[in-house]
C-alpha cells in the first residue's frame, strides 16, 4: 500500500449476505486533500468509510491508511473520525467525554482548545444528554478533533443541521484543511461536496460511477429537467436541442436537456397542444442517471413498465 | 528521498501515552457515568439495604445456617447487590452503547480495548464495595452486628470474587441482546437466580426442590462462600463452589467472544 495515500481502498468489494454494499471499489484520498464520497442514501458511501477505518472487513480488496492497516495504532492516533452514531453516554459531561478522548491520543489538543474550536464553551460542563441536536454533533466533530489528527473523516456530518450551523460547520473543517490537513467527507448534498471538497467520488450502489473536481462533476449535473404533457413520441422528442434523455411518467415526459431554453423553444413549436410546462434543475440523483445513462447526445432510455403506459396513452 | 528518514524519527519523537493513567481516566469515568444514572446507582445501592432493613428486622434474632440472621442476611444481600451491580452495569452497558454506535467511535479512536474492560471491571468492583459497605454500616447500626476487621475485609474479599461470573455474563448478554431487550433478558435472568439460590431468603426454609435446582446456578455457588464467612455453616464444599465458579466465569467468557466475534462483522455501516 501507497504510502502517499492517507487512506486507502484498493478493489474492495463488501457484501451483506444477498446486499452488495461496495463492489470492486477503489479509493485513493492523496494526503492533504479533501475528498467528497458523495451519492444518495444506501450507495455505499458509509460502508467505504467503515472499511477504510478498519471496522468492516472487506470481503475482497485492501484498506489501508497511512499505507499500514486500519487497526494499527500508529494509524489510528493520526485519525480522527465523526461517524453517524445516535449519541455519546448521555451522563457525563462535554468536557469529561473531551477528556477521556484526549486520553487515547500521544498529543492531544488542550481542552480549552478543543472546546473553543467546536463552539462548546458555554455547555462544557452540561450533561451530553441535556444538549440540543446541534450542540451533540458538535461534541461528535470535538472528539473527532481532540486528538489533533492529520486526517478526519465526517460522514455525513451536517445530516439535521440547520442551514446556518451547516455553514458554521463548513468553516471549520476548511479552517482545518488549510493547514495541510486531509479530509473524507461522505454527504448526499451536492451542495456540501461543492462548498468543501476538492475532489469528489461519486457513488451509487456500491460503485464508483465517476470522479472529478466539483466544477468537472456539476458540469455533468449541470442539465435541466423539462417535464410537460405533449403528445409527440418520445423519439422525435429525443432529436430536439440539447436533449440528452427523454422518460415518460405518467401521463407526463420528462426531458433531460444540456440548453434549456432551446428545448423548450422547440418544444412548444411541435406541440401547440401541450400544457403543464414544467423546468426544473435536475436532482442528484437524476444527475446520476444522466452520468450512468452514458454520455452521447440524446440517450432514449424509456423502461419496460413506462413503455406499457406510452402505448396506453396513444 | 529525505522522507524515509524522517519518517522513524518522527515516530520517535512522538510522546507516549501513559497507559495507566489513562485506564484510571477511563474508570473514573465510567463510575461516574453509571453513578450518575439512577436507574442504575440507586438500584444497584437502595434495594439490597432496603430488603436488608426490612428482613433484618423481622428476622433478625432467628438463625439459619448456624448464624444469627441478621449476619446470615448481610451475607445474602451483599451478594444479591454485588451480582446486581455486576450483570446489569455489563450488560445494560455494553448493550447500550453498542446500540448508540459509541462502541464504533471507540473502536475507531486508538483506545486499547483492553482499557474499556478493565474500567468497567473496576467501577464494578468499586460499586460492589459500597454495596458491601452500605449493607455493613446498616447492619452495624440496626442490628449491632460487629465484625473483626480481618473477617470483615475476607468478607468483602470473598464477596468482590463474585464480580468475575456476573460481569462475564452481563458481557454475553450485551453482546448478543440490543439496549431494549437487555434489562429485560437480565431482570429475567437475576431474579428466578437471586431467589433461587437463597439471596432474598435462606435457601434452607425455601423448599428442597429448589435447592436441588439452586445447585446448578452461579449465584448459589457464590452465596454459599459468602455464608462462610460471616461464620455461617456453608453447605458443600468451599473449594468445589470456587471451582463451580470459576468454570462459570470461563464458560460465560466464551459465549461473551462468540457473542462479540458475531456481532463486529455485523454491525451495518
Amino acid at each position: 500500500m501507497n504510502r502517499n495515500y492517507a487512506a486507502q481502498l484498493e478493489r474492495v468489494t463488501k457484501r451483506y449476505g444477498d446486499v452488495l454494499a461496495l463492489e470492486d471499489v477503489t479509493v485513493r484520498v492523496r494526503t492533504g486533500e479533501v475528498l467528497a464520497l458523495l451519492g444518495p442514501n444506501g450507495a455505499g458511501k458509509t460502508t467505504a468509510v467503515s472499511t477504510m477505518l478498519g471496522l468492516l472487513r472487506p470481503d475482497a480488496g485492501v484498506a489501508s491508511l497511512f499505507g499500514t492497516s486500519p487497526n494499527d495504532v500508529a494509524a489510528k492516533v493520526r485519525v480522527g473520525a465523526m461517524l453517524q452514531i445516535s449519541g455519546v453516554p448521555p451522563t457525563l459531561k462535554v468536557r469529561e467525554h473531551i477528556a477521556s478522548f484526549a486520553a487515547y491520543y500521544p498529543s492531544p489538543l488542550p481542552l480549552d482548545k478543543v472546546l473553543t474550536l467546536a463552539g462548546l464553551e458555554d455547555v462544557a460542563d452540561r450533561q451530553y444528554g441535556r444538549l440540543s441536536g446541534g450542540q451533540k454533533q458538535r461534541v461528535h466533530f470535538a472528539l473527532a478533533m481532540v486528538g489533533d489528527p492529520d486526517l478526519l473523516f465526517l460522514d455525513e456530518p451536517t445530516t439535521g443541521l440547520d442551514v446556518e450551523s451547516r455553514r458554521d460547520f463548513w468553516r471549520q473543517v476548511r479552517e482545518f484543511a488549510e493547514g495541510g490537513k486531509t479530509v473524507v467527507l461522505t454527504t448526499h448534498y451536492l451542495e456540501e461536496a461543492d462548498a468543501l471538497a476538492d475532489r469528489i467520488v461519486l457513488v451509487e450502489h456500491g460503485r464508483v460511477i465517476a470522479e472529478g473536481t466539483p466544477a468537472e462533476i456539476k458540469a455533468r449535473t449541470a442539465g435541466k429537467v423539462v417535464t410537460a404533457v405533449t403528445k409527440v413520441a418520445l423519439e422525435r422528442l429525443a432529436t430536439l436541442p440539447g436533449v440528452t434523455r427523454v422518460e415518460r411518467v405518467g401521463v407526463a415526459t420528462n426531458l433531460h436537456t444540456a440548453a434549456a431554453e432551446a428545448t423548450v423553444r422547440a418544444l412548444l413549436n411541435l406541440d401547440d397542444s401541450l400544457y403543464g410546462l414544467e423546468v426544473k434543475g435536475v436532482s442528484l440523483e437524476e444527475a446520476f442517471l444522466n452520468i450512468t445513462g452514458g454520455a452521447g447526445p440524446a440517450v432514449f432510455t424509456p423502461r419496460a413498465p413506462r413503455a406499457e403506459k406510452v402505448e396506453v396513452l396513444a | 528521498m529525505t522522507s524515509a528518514t524522517i519518517a522513524p524519527r518522527a515516530a520517535e519523537a512522538r510522546p507516549r501515552r501513559n497507559l495507566l493513567k489513562l485506564v484510571i481516566t477511563e474508570t473514573r469515568f465510567e463510575f461516574l457515568k453509571m453513578l450518575r444514572l439512577p436507574v442504575y446507582s440507586v438500584a444497584t445501592l437502595a434495594f439490597p439495604l432496603m430488603f436488608f432493613l426490612l428482613f433484618s428486622t423481622i428476622f433478625g434474632s432467628a438463625e439459619a445456617q448456624g448464624v444469627r440472621a441478621s449476619r446470615y442476611l448481610l451475607a445474602t444481600y451483599a451478594a444479591a447487590g454485588v451480582v446486581s451491580a455486576a450483570l446489569f452495569s455489563f450488560g445494560v452497558g455494553v448493550a447500550s452503547e453498542r446500540g448508540q454506535g459509541w462502541m464504533r467511535l471507540k473502536r475507531v479512536s486508538p483506545m486499547p480495548s483492553v482499557a474499556y474492560f478493565v474500567a468497567k471491571i473496576g467501577m464494578a468492583l468499586v460499586f460492589a464495595t459500597l454495596v458491601v459497605v452500605t449493607l455493613s454500616v446498616a447492619a452495624m447500626v440496626t442490628q449491632g452486628v460487629r465484625f473483626a476487621v480481618a473477617d470483615w475485609l475476607t468478607m468483602l474479599g470473598v464477596l468482590l470474587i463474585g464480580v468475575f461470573p456476573f460481569a462475564t455474563l452481563g458481557l454475553a448478554i450485551g453482546y448478543t441482546f440490543g439496549p431494549n431487550s437487555a434489562p429485560v433478558v437480565i431482570n429475567l435472568l437475576y431474579m428466578p437466580m437471586a431467589f433461587a439460590s437463597g439471596l432474598w431468603m435462606p435457601i434452607t426454609i425455601l423448599p428442597p426442590v429448589v435447592k436441588s435446582i439452586a445447585e446448578f446456578l452461579p449465584t448459589y455457588h457464590y452465596a454459599q462462600l459468602v455464608i462462610g464467612t460471616v461464620g455461617g455453616t456453608p453447605l458443600g464444599n468451599a473449594s468445589v463452589h470456587l471451582i463451580v465458579l470459576a468454570g462459570f466465569t470461563l464458560a460465560f467468557l466464551a459465549l461473551a467472544a462468540f457473542a462479540y466475534k458475531r456481532d463486529e462483522g455485523k454491525t451495518y455501516g
